[in-house]
């Protein structure tokens, strides 16, 4: 029989060699799964498609970095609430709100050219996110409605909220009645910084946003405060933090980076308002949050894990004909993986012979 | 001659750590045993192997000369040993009756089962009625249904841990009678406990373990209470004396808090009073779950409580929450150590950063300055002799005692004014209690007020000079020890307990 045994201390060889044991065991996971239900394709080229060619190619590469831009920006938000025990994963949400909040902004001003457009949708996209985490936050505070469940619901009531606002109010008006905005001019649109891609300056934000996160939480009390509720809530009232403040504070920085995150899309790649903003990034930022451990900088490198499986998992859809949905069994079993993995950091595996 | 049970030579060793190293005793038929020690000393691996939920690397034990290695629980209660354990494992919400037919290894519901139970009770004493929900009972009365339920069992010997940390001091008197007539009836007693005077009154016989190994085995009557706590733990102890009681003027009040428990299951505050001198040590006696930890989250801040009701040094403080209270210079200790009064996964400088006046530079408008946390840390490792390797262990690594002094050291090198502290030496060994106890006397003859909340009556009494109870809520005046003593506090402590 297999026993788990506590360990007196956190392996320290663990917290290095569970991710790495995870990855494997997610590669193996795959094979085998390619393995039946492939017929004429190799495995090993499926996987080269999935994993190193976009690592060759100089367009797949700057897409990586368009896509990882988004995951990072939410899934730094989200490790704080997290880390404070608080569960927004309606961040797909409020992505969608702040989009339209941002894009909202940018089509009233549609006939006006000037440097404090951008910053004013981005504030708008913000504050959109912000609002609309916030509806759960104040629910949970005042009624103790559960989070979890205020937040995803409130993901569905947003992406239909798009639909309707693309149907009607912010349709274009000469757009031929399509479902979508007018198309954003170049001062509402964020500057690209590889020319001849699609990467924009959301990407410099995103890391300094991820630094700016780790400073709060290693250097600050607020990092302690969300540690200390999510952890331990008597021993936060101990030291004289307010509950409900760590609970709003939570809701609203990952609802604003959200929504934040949500306004970049539609001013960046989009270039307009269009039913196809969700990208699923809000969900995903918490597979990203997970697999960095809530920590800002290792989020920066878990988003480029996941942005990479997303622009590989796209040509392997292209060239090998396969279902999307590849792109996420492959992301589940690697979260599953992982978080059964880190198991291992706080006990060890004994055999025993009885 | 033939004991009920030998123990020869055992050794249980966890890894590098030797619970246990070639332990050897003997307990006779009849008689009361006390195997004493400290924390750690070993006594709950030595009573583990005895009841079968641990097997011994080496060593035999003997059960009435025969050989004897329970394999678990169910065998060891088979052969007659029974254990009435420090946590109860009762159901609240059931009766008396059902729990101690749950209790049963051979499961068969026999009608007369509350006659069987009243015959227990009246043979020994143990006042209880069979129908009564469990919940309803006072702590005593708990023990009382755990000890029929193991009478039931027709036991040759019966474990009792620490027994007596949660009584009365009427409910000890009561359980000691019991017990005397249990062994007289051919029952063997092995009293685990770290408290000397009962021992020396109950036991004929005392067993020492210290870091795992046998010290001595003698006749407690033989040895007076401090030379049996000095053969616990090696070396000599501290008398605690004032050196300086010279109480000034008031420095913390309440006033008439009442407060409504928003829990269920909690206890009420009614009217409670209270007033504190400089330099004064104030002891607040009492059973656990009359209030205590209520009135010390109101204390802590934690939830605030009204204007015009709690005032520390000239400031109404009823409205502060635990951190602003801190700037005043007033400091506490709760009872529960981890997730209360330290977070488990958390370093012992990120658990500094729990209690942090703003004037000593651990944090300036919030940005954290780990120097600074580390240097005091490791002021209060040092200071109060904690055991740990650095001050970058998690909480949950240290053990229980030693995360106690971590907690009274966070909040003494602070030199506060007011401490509040409730269970300060809870499940701490004798000699790191003596340091605690000592550290907190200096404090108040410095000039400083402390409040000290315990169930351990000895501690109060051996520390304080104004001692009120609590009991359902409402807090007594403070008793005169002098006319009233001992027996007033016993009879304010069971105050309108439900029996």
């Amino acid at each position: 029989m297999i026993k788990l045994i506590p360990r007196v201390e956190n392996s320290k060889a663990m917290i290095v060699l569970s991710p790495i044991i995870a990855l494997t065991l997610t590669a193996l996971s795959a094979f085998i799964i390619f393995l039946f239900i492939l017929e004429d394709i190799k495995v090993s080229s499926v996987f080269f498609t999935l994993f190193v060619e976009p690592l060759t190619d100089s367009y797949y590469f700057s897409e990586i970095l368009a896509k990882a831009a988004p995951l990072i920006i939410i899934g730094v938000g989200l490790s704080i609430g997290f880390r404070a025990g608080i569960w927004n994963i309606g961040a797909e949400g409020q992505y969608v709100i702040g989009g339209i909040a941002g894009s909202a902004v940018g089509l009233y001003f549609y006939n006006v050219e000037a440097l404090w457009l951008l910053p004013l949708m981005a504030i708008a996209g913000i504050l959109g996110g912000m609002f609309y985490a916030g509806i759960a936050a104040f629910l949970r505070i005042k009624y103790q409605v559960n989070e979890i469940l205020v937040t995803l619901m409130l993901t569905y009531v947003a992406v239909l909220f798009l639909s309707a606002m693309v149907h009607g109010p912010l349709r274009n008006p000469s757009g031929f009645n399509f479902p979508e905005s007018r198309i954003f001019h170049d001062s509402a649109l964020l500057p690209i910084i590889w020319e001849g891609t699609r990467l924009n300056i959301s990407l410099i934000i995103a890391f300094f946003l991820a630094l700016v996160a780790w400073f709060g939480i290693k250097k600050h009390m607020f990092g302690m405060q969300i540690k200390i509720s999510g952890s331990a809530p008597r021993a936060a009232k101990f030291a004289g933090f307010d509950d409900n403040k760590t609970v709003w504070l939570s809701l609203l920085i990952s609802g604003g980076l959200a929504g934040l995150a949500g306004l970049f899309e539609a001013a960046g790649p989009a270039g307009q308002l269009t039913p196809g903003l969700p990208q699923f990034y809000g969900f995903t930022a918490i597979i990203v949050a997970f697999l960095a451990r809530l920590h800002p900088v290792g989020i920066l490198f878990s988003a480029l894990l996941i942005a990479l499986s997303y622009v590989g998992g796209e040509n392997v859809q292209i060239d090998y004909n396969l279902p999307s949905s590849i792109i996420q069994i492959f992301q589940g079993m690697l979260l599953f993986y992982f978080l059964a993995c880190d198991i291992l950091i706080k006990y060890k595996v004994v055999l025993n012979k009885n | 001659m033939n004991y009920q049970l030998e123990i020869n030579n055992i050794t249980k060793s966890y890894g590098d750590l030797k619970a246990n190293d070639d332990v050897s005793l003997n307990i006779k038929p009849s008689s009361i045993h006390a195997l004493l020690g400290e924390n750690g000393a070993g006594k709950s691996t030595l009573v583990k192997i005895i009841y079968g939920s641990l097997m011994p690397d080496r060593g035999e034990m003997k059960w009435l000369g025969k050989s004897y290695s329970p394999k678990n629980p169910f065998e060891a209660r088979e052969q007659g040993i029974a254990m009435v354990f420090q946590h109860f494992s009762l159901f609240e919400s059931l009766t008396v009756e059902e729990n101690i037919i749950l209790g049963l290894d051979t499961v068969g519901l026999n009608e007369n089962f509350s006659e069987e139970i009243l015959k227990y009770s009246k043979q020994y004493g143990l006042d209880i009625n069979p129908q009564q929900v469990v919940g309803d009972l006072s702590v005593g009365a708990r023990q009382r249904v755990e000890i029929i339920r193991c009478l039931i069992q027709n036991p040759k010997l019966l474990i009792m841990d620490e027994p007596t940390s949660v009584l009365t001091p009427q409910e000890v008197a009561d359980l000691f009678i019991t017990l005397k007539k249990l062994a007289k009836d051919g029952c063997a007693i092995l009293y685990i406990s770290h408290k000397l005077e009962e021992v020396r009154e109950i036991c004929s016989e005392a067993t020492i373990l210290r870091g795992g190994r046998l010290v001595q085995s003698c006749i407690p009557q033989d040895h007076s209470q401090i030379e049996l706590a000095e053969m616990m733990i090696g070396k000599k102890l501290t008398e605690l004396a004032r050196s300086n009681i010279s109480v000034g003027s008031d420095i913390f009040s309440i006033k008439n808090l009442s407060r409504k428990s928003d829990d269920m299951f909690g206890v009420h505050l009614h009217n409670i009073s209270l007033t504190m001198k400089q330099g004064s040590i104030v002891g607040i006696a009492g059973v656990a779950g009359n209030g205590q930890d209520e009135l010390m989250e109101l204390l802590i801040g934690e939830k605030s409580s009204s204007s015009d009701v709690l005032s520390f040094d000239g400031e109404d403080i009823g409205l502060m929450n635990s951190h602003e209270r801190r700037q005043l210079s007033m400091f506490f200790v709760p009872e529960e150590r981890l997730g209360h009064g330290a977070v488990p996964d958390m370093t012992l400088d990120e658990n500094m950063l729990l209690s942090r006046p703003e004037s000593e530079g651990m944090t300036s408008n919030g940005v954290i300055d780990w120097k600074t946390v580390t240097s005091f840390s490791e002021q209060v490792i040092s200071d109060f002799d904690v055991q740990t390797p650095s001050s970058r262990m998690l909480a949950k690594s240290l053990s229980g005692g030693n995360l106690q002094k971590f907690m009274v050291g966070r909040e003494l090198i602070r030199k506060p004014k007011l401490i509040i502290v409730a269970q300060p030496t809870w499940g701490v060994d004798a000699g790191s209690a003596n340091n605690i106890h000592q550290a907190l006397i200096a404090l108040a003859d410095q000039g400083s007020a402390i409040l000290i909340i315990s169930q351990d009556l000895d501690e109060i009494l051996s520390l304080c000079e104004q001692i009120h109870v609590l009991s359902e809520g409402r807090l007594s005046d403070a008793v005169n020890m002098k006319s009233d003593g001992l027996e007033k506090i016993s009879q304010l402590m069971v105050g309108g307990e439900k029996q």
